[in-house]
């Protein structure tokens, strides 16, 4: 990758790139920091010509969501992007999106959902939306919010999927630093991504349908239950997609990245910017003979839980580490999700969880080095002391 | 050894310490590196110590923590060595690059940098008389590759023209090209 | 009584993939009082129609005809507006 001629852009520019690129037929949002500058950059690409999109400006994210409902039944293919408190202004739409089965693609840039009031990193607003029914992707750098971005689109319009999706990356960390990203040709993201067709369009006259009629006792349930489906679907064709992208653009996308576990004693598990920390960190204890390893989801929804266990079941202590609090004096929203995976494997590894990194909170190598320290010796003691920690946080 | 040179810059917000380690971040991209430049962002407001960072590697760059332990400090407002310790971190075969009408000697004293190099220029004179108006941010970018040549000072040019040709017009563009060679020339090095 | 259609035999997301299906649900049957119109009185200012939530007012080169007894439930709303009082609602 190195010959090649990558393009300074930081997290936000990139996604804007691969909008550019998609170029949906509508885009309804409203900018909020630190996603603003992926609305930014994609509405100077509507003025300058360079997209046929109906960019809509609206008044709120409530707004923003509505009018990418609306658009999405019509049959627009259809993108917007937000963060934290954007996404919560949302929330009552979010739903309404999923469960109307609407592939809307939605770049977030993660950030603390306030309060106290905090712009800076960290994953508490789409871990918040974990269960709102929309696919999640979480990439560790530009580059990676780049492809999956594009990605999103297809996974989303599977016919047999059909489901909104959320592209995340890290806030500040990814957003606003300055990477070399590999931007792909334009023919070539246009032909991955196809046409859109939609298979019944509000618009369409001549066979007219209702979007989002009343739905009670009576069907309902089988409405959340198709949902449910599909988000099973999407586990099985996602890697089918992925397969695809990867042959086209030459990549190795997955739905986990296993870094180092195939001998590994000990792991961690961490999504996003933080994987490529410990990436490093990694590295230098693999120098000094250490049977260390690490296990990036970058699904979190659907929740690859055959390939989690696969990974992790072998290790004799694995840290998770969330970039959220789930407040249920149990540990985060991830620690729970793997513990849970994990008791319907006949063999596992002790577990622990670090809470880290929130509102933008720095996580150094030191404090991963920290983890890995703690895990040998739950490995040597076969005792996990403490099942919660809260990881750089002062006493 | 470390295979990757981690810069950490110091100015003061509106004085383009993020623009300057963009600059030098996406000049090395051009010679085929893996570069990273990030700001440290805070409440923003001109005036407002920050902080913001570059790496440049010849292999892709995994870590995207902040620079603790940098191999150049670059302190793009010497009122900052008061309130800031600019040379925290820096190694003994570090390089402390400071704007100031002191010399080497001086500011060794006044940022309690014992062991590696210490750079001085006058960026703020420099910038005054070049481009009229205080922007210390480019001249100090031709200080820091007298110290280490980073980049080609030609690529760092090229870098800064193809930015600003469009944003300031040819003479501003060219009067900043102007500053950083007439830092390259002047920086001191002790 | 017909048996509902499972999760795998109804179309996604709560859509209703054609139109007037309301026309095929017999509201009718929702019926206990029924409207009596008495044409006489009529003046066919078609407040009725206007009023009527099931389009149950049947209207015929723009004259009062009659109700349609397939959906009309029974409201009443008909016999409430009208302002020479010659709808009359009476038990089926």
């Amino acid at each position: 990758m190195s010959n090649k001629k990558l393009i300074p852009l930081t997290g936000d520019q990139a996604v804007a790139e691969a909008m550019r690129q998609i170029e949906p037929d509508v885009v309804a949002a409203y900018p909020i920091t630190p996603a603003t500058e992926i609305v930014m950059n994609f509405s100077q690409f509507v003025a300058d010509g360079r997209v046929a999109t109906e960019l809509i400006p609206v008044e709120s994210e409530h707004s923003a969501m509505s009018a990418c409902v609306g658009s999405a039944a019509a049959g627009a293919r259809t993108m917007t992007a937000t963060s934290a408190n954007g996404l919560a202004l949302m929330w009552e739409i979010v739903y309404i999106a999923a469960s109307t089965r609407l592939p809307i693609v939605m770049p977030v840039v993660n950030r603390a959902l306030s309060g106290p009031l905090n712009i800076h990193c960290d994953h508490s607003d789409t871990m918040g939306a974990r269960d709102s029914g929309w696919i999640q992707i979480y990439a560790e750098d530009a580059q990676e919010a780049y492809e999956n971005t594009i990605v999103a689109m297809r996974i989303a319009e599977h016919n047999k999927i059909l489901l909104p999706v959320m592209v995340c990356q890290d806030g500040f960390i990814t957003s606003h630093a300055v990477e070399g990203v590999d931007i792909f040709p334009d023919g070539e993201v246009k032909k991955f991504v196809g046409e859109y067709k939609i298979a019944h369009s509000l618009l369409d006259v001549d066979n007219p349908v209702t979007y989002g009629p009343l739905d009670l006792q009576d069907f309902y349930f089988e409405h959340k239950r198709q949902q449910a489906d599909a988000m099973k679907n999407a586990l099985e064709i996602i890697p089918e997609v992925l397969r695809e992208f990867n042959d086209t653009f030459k990549r190795s996308h997955d739905l986990v990245e296993e870094y180092f576990l195939a001998d590994a004693e000990v792991g961690i598990i961490v999504l996003s910017s933080t994987a490529g920390t410990a990436k490093t960190v990694v590295d230098s204890l693999r120098k000094k003979g250490l049977k260390v390893g690490l296990l990036r989801p970058r699904f979190f929804r659907p929740f690859p839980k055959e390939r989690i266990i696969k990974a992790l079941s072998h290790l004799k202590a694995l840290a998770v580490l969330d970039r959220s609090d789930s407040f249920a004096a149990e540990g985060g929203p991830l620690f729970s999700e793997i513990r849970a995976a994990m008791y319907e494997s006949g063999q596992r590894p002790l577990i622990t969880d670090y809470i880290f990194g929130l509102g933008g909170r720095d996580i150094f190598p030191q404090d991963i080095e920290k983890v890995f320290k703690d895990l040998e010796e739950i490995k040597k003691t076969g005792k996990v002391k403490s099942l919660v920690n809260y990881l750089g946080v002062r006493d | 050894m470390k295979d990757m040179l981690e810069i950490r810059w110091h100015g003061r917000g509106g004085q383009g310490a993020k623009t300057a380690s963009q600059f030098l971040a996406e000049a090395a991209l051009e010679l085929g590196k893996h570069i990273q430049a990030f700001p440290e962002y805070g409440p923003e407001r001109a005036g407002a110590p920050i902080r913001t960072f570059t790496r440049i590697s010849d292999h892709k760059i995994n870590v995207h923590s902040p620079i603790t332990n940098p191999d150049i400090v670059v302190v793009i407002d010497p009122t900052l060595l008061v309130s800031v310790d600019a040379a925290e971190g820096l190694g003994d075969n570090g390089i402390l690059v400071v704007n100031t009408p002191e010399g080497p000697e001086a500011i060794r004293e006044k940022a309690g940098y014992k062991k590696g190099k210490v750079v001085t220029c006058d960026g703020t004179k420099i910038s005054l008389d070049t481009l009229g108006i205080s922007m210390p941010n480019t001249p100090m970018l031709g200080a820091l590759l007298k110290a280490n040549p980073v980049v080609p000072i030609e690529t760092l040019e090229n870098k800064v023209r193809n930015k600003f040709l469009k944003k300031l017009g040819p003479e501003k563009t060219e009067a900043n090209i102007k500053a950083i060679r007439r830092a390259f020339e002047e920086a001191k090095i002790g | 009584m017909k048996k509902k259609k499972g999760w795998k035999e109804i179309p996604i997301g709560g859509l209703i993939d054609k139109g007037g299906t309301a026309k095929a649900y017999n509201t009718g049957s929702w019926r206990t009082f029924k409207p009596v119109v008495d044409q006489a009185k009529c003046i066919n200012c078609l407040q009725c129609w206007i009023y009527c939530p099931d389009s149950s007012v049947l209207v015929k080169d723009g004259k009062m005809v009659g109700f349609d007894m397939e959906h009309c439930k029974g409201c009443g709303i008909c016999a409430e507006v009208c302002p020479v009082k010659c709808i009359k609602m009476e038990k089926e």
